[in-house]
């Protein structure tokens, strides 16, 4: 019956070809442009690193400036990022399964091999555990050893892509890479890792590339590495040489720590308030005691990584969609009408009004799963359009599975329930008036 | 001349499914319209508004010291004397940061040396003595720096003795607007400084802060080992000078990485690459929703004009002229257009309260409701023309048919 229905349907749109391409188009564009808006929407709002995501927090302590809150707007958030004094207080804690203090720095990298020009990359200062933590696979060798974070060795982890261009690729652990002018042995090269959003570290861009060479916070000391992501400083201190910078009240260390049970985030939460505790003791921390643990999915909302436009673009394109979709009914109306004699004569012959019914959405269905493929067309044509407009964006313009499989429900599902109505007053038809005029 | 608007009335009311979804499909695109319309004009103005420098005329390059051997001070001495003196080029000079770039150093400045004095913040440039030469930018009174007064110290926390500020951040710290030359600010660790002059207007480095015009320009070299050179040429010259930047550069000294170098333009760009995209994409929703709401209109008339073909064919014929007929259609279209925008209005200001309570964006201006009204009208009648001709078409022989 279905398939007979279904042919009936094909054969009645093929009546009215203007009318259908109108219809399959007015509900195709409705679909392309809020799944574009939506897709781009879903790859910014993603949980990178979902399995884990609720067991590792970021941690943020209220050092900020006693008479002045670190965000006007939001006073009940700490500073993003920490002081070097408190982020190496805090490894100390033998609480956290794992944890760790880092920054994003630049360091010049020069090859060995001659036909590679020397070029400026973004580093990232962190402490061993980084991999593990943040589950990233090595292709070589591994992590560096523990004491590399408080000797300043100088040891690095480099990326697939670093070592390709450095090493043409071959297995390089124990090979020496030159990184602002001193010589360093990697003992490591991770797979290729890029997490969308940059969760560890939103602060020069939550889509921005992850960094590409790791090494140990002593080697931060030891080559005096400033950080080249944020730095934010409220109190007034004479700086002249690093030590001192490193000995301020300005915050520049991103800290995360891994707590596997609920028991072991109280302890550390009550951690951070005994050590707090002791510094305000000391006459640091004049604000309120505000110290909080963050779980990787609220840090994201925390962070507004979707930005306001987007949402704004999602809500603006949702009613687009809506006027498409009233647009269709309409042009259903004028169809549906415009074929009432046939429909009385059916009735007439006897078909049953649940039949007609049925045989109608079983045309708008076909009408919803045209503009549903179509739509998805033209959402691959805007998300194209998209990635120029903001070359910043082009990881989160890419259709993926779940989305076309979303499209092409939302446009089959919306145009049904559209289609009811028209579907309604056609079977309402009542054939003696059309037998009449024949 | 006598209007239908009774009957019309009537008729719509009798057969109400069609006319309603269009007056919500007009409602709809009015809200649409007129809050999209709204976010286009600010970010436009945003974009557009004056950034006090001949950025598209201004060359950037990043130079990055590589090794022991490499002197900043020295280097910045020979570099921008080299820059200057490629023809074409009005002036350069060496920056920490690059303006609009979204990268920079704020800093907070207080107006006297007392604890309780006004403070305000404003990002920070460290540069030379050609910089407004270099970027464009106009004194409004006092002097710029002279040779002498640049800096180049060998270590941080050298304090200099003069700067210059830009009108805004003068307004900013002394708000009664009457701030002059020879005034001295003070840091937070109560160095004084002098404003030797204040400059009509620039833009600093964060385009989205409401600070952006807060900025303090200072006489100095910074002991680090990366520099950005700002090099502006004579109008048109720009594309055809930067090869030559960075021939120069190179030439000087190879113990360096020379990085990015590109018009100043494309920082702009960058940094409002969410606004100007965010403008493009709604006026691409709102573009294509006129066009959507048109054809529905289109369509919905054309269907009404063929229900009534017999209807029209038998007024035809009893004497009325086709000129009837289309101001029939024409003011029976006008009638749900105008319930359509009614409703719109409301759902207009709806969608802004929205807008407003979720995403903190500003309160619409009512401007915008009777423009997008009078567009919604014109859309309407427009869209309405065709399907009115063919039903003034209809021959009145047609009453005579199937009877």
């Amino acid at each position: 019956m279905f398939r007979y229905y279904l042919r009936l349907a094909f054969r009645s749109l093929k009546r009215t070809p203007a009318l259908t391409g109108l219809m399959i188009g007015t509900v195709a564009l409705g679909i392309g442009v809020f799944m574009a808006a939506l897709t781009v929407y879903y790859l910014m709002s993603m949980n990178p690193i979902p399995h884990k995501s609720d067991r590792l927090f970021a941690v943020q302590l209220d050092s900020w400036d006693p008479v002045e809150p670190w965000d006007d707007e939001r006073p009940e958030v700490p500073p993003w990022e920490l002081t070097y004094a408190d982020a190496m207080a805090l490894l100390e804690s033998t609480v956290p399964a794992r944890q760790l203090a880092m920054h994003k720095a630049s360091l010049v990298v020069q090859p060995e091999r001659d036909e590679v020009k020397p070029f400026l990359e973004q580093a990232r200062v962190t402490a061993g555990d980084f991999f593990a933590m943040f589950d990233i696979e090595f292709l070589y060798g591994g992590t560096w050893d523990r004491s590399a974070d408080i000797d300043g060795n100088l040891v690095a982890v480099i990326s697939e892509d670093i070592n390709e261009k450095l090493f043409g690729g071959e297995d390089s652990v124990g090979r020496t890479v030159s990184l602002n002018d001193r010589d360093f042995r990697v003992v490591g090269v991770t797979r290729h890792w890029n997490p969308t959003p940059k969760f560890y570290d939103p602060n020069n861009g939550a889509f921005d590339e992850a960094e590409q060479i790791f090494v140990p916070i002593g080697v931060g000391r030891e080559l005096s590495l400033f950080s080249s992501g944020n730095t934010n400083c409220w109190k007034d201190e004479e700086v002249v040489t690093f030590e001192d910078f490193m000995g301020t009240e300005c915050v520049w260390w991103q800290y995360w720590v891994e707590l596997e049970t609920p028991d072991q985030k109280a302890a550390y939460q009550s951690y951070l308030d005994g050590y707090v505790a002791t510094q305000k003791e000391l006459g640091r921390f004049g604000r309120p005691l505000n110290n909080t643990l963050t779980p990787v999915g609220e840090w994201l909302e925390l962070r507004r990584v979707v930005r306001r436009d987007n949402k704004v673009l999602v809500g603006l394109s949702f009613l687009f969609l809506g006027v498409c979709l009233f647009n269709a009914v309409g042009l259903m109306l004028t169809r549906f009408v415009g074929k009432a004699p046939q429909i009385g004569v059916r009735r007439a012959l006897g078909a049953r009004k649940s039949a007609v019914f049925s045989q109608q959405l079983i045309e708008v269905g076909a009408i919803g799963a045209g503009g549903g493929l179509l739509g998805l067309a033209f959402a691959w044509l805007a998300l194209q359009g998209i990635k120029r407009l903001f070359p910043y964006y082009e990881r989160l313009a890419e259709l993926d599975f779940t989305m076309v499989a979303a499209a092409i429900f939302a446009a089959v599902a919306t145009t049904v329930v559209a289609g009811l109505y028209p579907a309604w007053r056609v079977c309402r038809v009542p054939p003696a008036g059309y037998l009449r005029i024949q | 001349m006598a209007f239908d608007t009774g009957p019309i009335v009537r008729a719509n009311l009798r057969n109400k499914t069609g006319p309603m979804l269009i007056a919500i499909q007009i409602a709809l695109t009015l809200a649409v319209l007129v809050n999209a319309v709204f976010i286009i004009q600010q970010r436009v103005e945003k974009i557009t508004r004056p950034t006090g420098m001949d950025v598209d005329n201004i060359i950037t390059v990043q130079s990055v010291g590589i090794g022991d051997g490499f002197d900043m001070p020295s280097s910045v001495r020979e570099d921008v004397a080299a820059l200057e003196s490629i023809p074409g080029v009005i002036a350069a000079t060496p920056s920490q940061h690059v303006p609009l770039s979204g990268s920079g150093w704020g800093t907070e400045m207080k107006a006297s040396a007392e604890t309780d004095a006004p403070r305000e913040n404003a990002v920070q440039y460290f540069m030379t003595e050609h910089w407004m030469e270099a970027l464009g930018v106009k004194l409004e009174s006092g002097r710029t720096f002279a040779a002498e007064d640049i800096d180049y110290p060998e270590q941080f926390g050298e304090v200099p003795d003069s700067i210059i500020i830009t009108r805004a951040f003068a307004d900013a710290l002394f708000p009664d607007g009457d701030a002059q030359p020879g005034v001295t600010l003070y840091n937070g660790l109560n160095d004084p400084m002098t404003v030797i002059g204040i400059v009509e207007q620039m833009h600093g480095a964060w385009v989205g802060w409401d600070k952006l015009g807060n900025v303090m320009i200072v006489p100095t070299v910074m002991p680090i080992d990366y520099i950005y050179y700002l090099i502006r040429t004579e109008p048109g010259q720009r594309d055809r000078i930067m090869p030559q930047v960075e021939e120069t550069l190179v030439a000087l000294n190879d113990q360096r990485l020379i990085k990015d170098l590109k018009p100043h333009a494309e920082y702009k760009e960058d940094s409002y690459m969410g606004d100007r995209g965010m403008a493009i994409l709604l006026s691409v929703v709102v573009g294509l929703m006129m066009v959507v709401t048109g054809v529905g209109i289109v369509g919905l008339a054309s269907f009404s004009v063929r229900q009534r073909v017999k209807q029209i064919g038998t007024r035809r014929a009893v004497g009325a002229r086709r000129g009837a007929i289309v101001r029939y259609f024409m003011l029976e279209n006008w009638l749900i257009t105008t319930a359509g925008v009614l409703l719109g209005t409301v759902l207009a200001v709806g969608v802004n309260y929205w807008l407003v309570v979720s995403y903190e964006l500003e309160r619409l201006n009512p401007v915008y409701v009777p423009v997008g009204i009078l567009a919604l009208w014109a859309i309407g009648l427009l869209a309405v023309a065709w399907p009115a001709r063919r039903a003034a078409a209809i021959s009145p022989a047609v009453a005579t048919r199937t009877i």
